[in-house]
C-alpha cells in the first residue's frame, strides 16, 4: 500500500468500471420488445436497468474525481467512442439469443469476481458502489448461467449455436484481465483488486459453467483488443449513435 | 411437457414480509422450477413486493367447477348462525 492514488489514474479507472456496465447495459436494452419470451424481455430489461445504475453511481463518482463539473449525463452522452473506456466485450453485437447469454455470462462472472474484491477497495466510495453492485451482478450470473447450461446442454442445434458464440467472443476476454499500467497502479495503492486473482476466480467459475453446459474452453489467444485505453471495434460507434443521439440532437433536452 | 413448444404454466405466490401469507399474484411461462422462480422474481417482486416466493405447476391445482357453484356455496347462504356472532366478548379480551 502506498500512497493515495493521482486522480487522473483514478479518474479513467473509474471511467473503465462504469463504461463497461452503461455499454452492456444499452446492448441489453436493444432486446426490450424483442426477447423470445415476455418472460426474458423483462429479465434482460431488469439486467439492463441494473447494469446502468452502476453506471449512474460509478460515472457520477467519475465526475466528481474530475472536479470540472461534468455530471453522470455529460460523461454518458458527450463523449465520443475515443473516450469510452470500456473493454471492447462489452459492445459486441447481441447477435443470436445464445451470443448474448454467452456475452453475459463472461462480463457477469468478471464483474462477480471484480466487485467481491473491490469491495474491499481503500476508496470507500468505490468500496460502497461495488459492494451494492455485487448483489445485482450475482443474480446477473445466476440467471446468465442457467440459460448458458440450458442452451449448452439443450438440443443440438442450441449446443452448437452456443459453442460457436463462446468460440467468437472468448477471444475479447483476454482483454479484461490485461494488466496495464493504470490496473498495476490502482492495485499498487489497495484501490482495486490485482487482476491476476480475479482471473483465476473467473476462470474456476468459467470452467465449471462449461462443464455443466458441455461446452468446450476455447484456447487462449494473443489479443489485439484496447478498448480500456479507447481504442474500439466498429460497434462502438453505432452503439453511440444511438443512445447519445437525443442529447446530441437537443443539447439540454430534459422530460 | 405436453407440449414441446411452449413451457408450461406456473402459478406464482409471494409473501410480502415476513409472517404474512403467501398470497397469488399471478402466473408466468418457464421452463422448470428454477426458471419459474427466476421469471416470477423479475416479474413480481420488481418493486420489492416480496421477501418469498413460491411457484406451483398450473396443472397440480384442482379448482372448483364454476358450473357448480350454485350447489358448492349458495347452500351456505342462509347460514348466518355459522358466524360467531351471538356471543358477548368480555372487555379483557381485546383482539379476537
Amino acid at each position: 500500500m502506498s500512497a493515495a492514488a493521482d486522480p487522473q489514474a483514478k479518474f479513467r479507472y473509474v471511467l473503465r468500471l462504469g463504461d463497461l456496465s452503461l455499454v452492456l447495459g444499452q446492448r441489453l436494452g436493444e432486446w426490450v420488445g424483442h426477447a423470445p419470451a415476455l418472460e426474458e424481455d423483462l429479465g434482460l430489461a431488469n439486467i439492463a436497468l441494473d447494469l446502468i445504475g452502476q453506471a449512474r453511481l460509478l460515472l457520477s463518482y467519475a465526475g466528481e474525481i474530475e472536479g470540472c463539473g461534468r455530471s453522470e449525463d455529460d460523461i454518458a452522452y458527450l463523449r465520443g467512442q475515443g473516450e469510452y473506456l470500456n473493454a471492447v466485450l462489452a459492445e459486441q453485437p447481441n447477435g443470436d439469443f445464445g451470443q448474448t447469454i454467452v456475452r453475459q455470462v463472461l462480463i457477469d462472472a468478471f464483474q462477480t469476481e471484480l466487485y467481491e474484491r473491490l469491495a474491499a477497495s481503500t476508496d470507500e466510495r468505490l468500496a460502497a458502489i461495488a459492494a451494492k453492485s455485487v448483489k445485482e451482478t450475482r443474480y446477473h450470473l445466476r440467471y446468465s448461467g442457467s440459460w448458458l447450461v440450458r442452451l449448452g446442454d439443450g438440443t443440438e442445434k442450441s449446443h452448437a449455436l452456443t459453442q460457436a458464440a463462446l468460440e467468437r467472443l472468448w477471444p475479447y476476454t483476454v482483454e479484461l484481465f490485461a494488466e496495464d499500467d493504470l490496473d498495476r497502479a490502482m492495485a499498487d495503492c489497495g484501490l482495486a483488486p490485482r487482476l491476476a486473482e480475479v482471473h483465476a476466480a473467473w476462470d474456476a467459475r468459467l470452467d465449471d459453467l462449461l462443464s455443466l453446459a458441455t461446452l468446450k474452453r476455447p484456447g487462449d489467444r494473443a489479443h489485439s483488443w484496447h478498448g480500456k485505453r479507447g481504442r474500439h471495434s466498429e460497434h462502438l460507434g453505432y452503439l453511440l449513435a444511438e443512445m447519445q443521439h437525443l442529447q446530441r440532437t437537443f443539447p439540454g433536452a430534459r422530460w | 411437457m405436453d407440449d414441446n413448444r411452449s413451457w408450461p404454466l406456473y402459478e406464482v405466490f409471494v409473501r410480502a414480509r415476513g409472517g404474512l401469507d403467501h398470497k397469488h399474484v399471478g402466473s408466468l411461462h418457464a421452463a422448470d422450477e428454477r426458471m419459474a422462480i427466476e421469471h416470477a422474481r423479475d416479474l413480481y417482486t420488481r418493486r420489492q413486493e416480496g421477501v418469498s416466493i413460491w411457484v406451483v405447476p398450473s396443472k397440480a391445482i384442482t379448482a372448483s367447477d364454476p358450473g357448480e357453484t350454485e350447489s358448492l356455496f349458495e347452500p351456505a347462504r342462509d347460514k348466518i348462525y355459522r358466524h360467531p356472532t351471538f356471543y358477548d366478548i368480555p372487555d379483557e379480551v381485546k383482539t379476537l
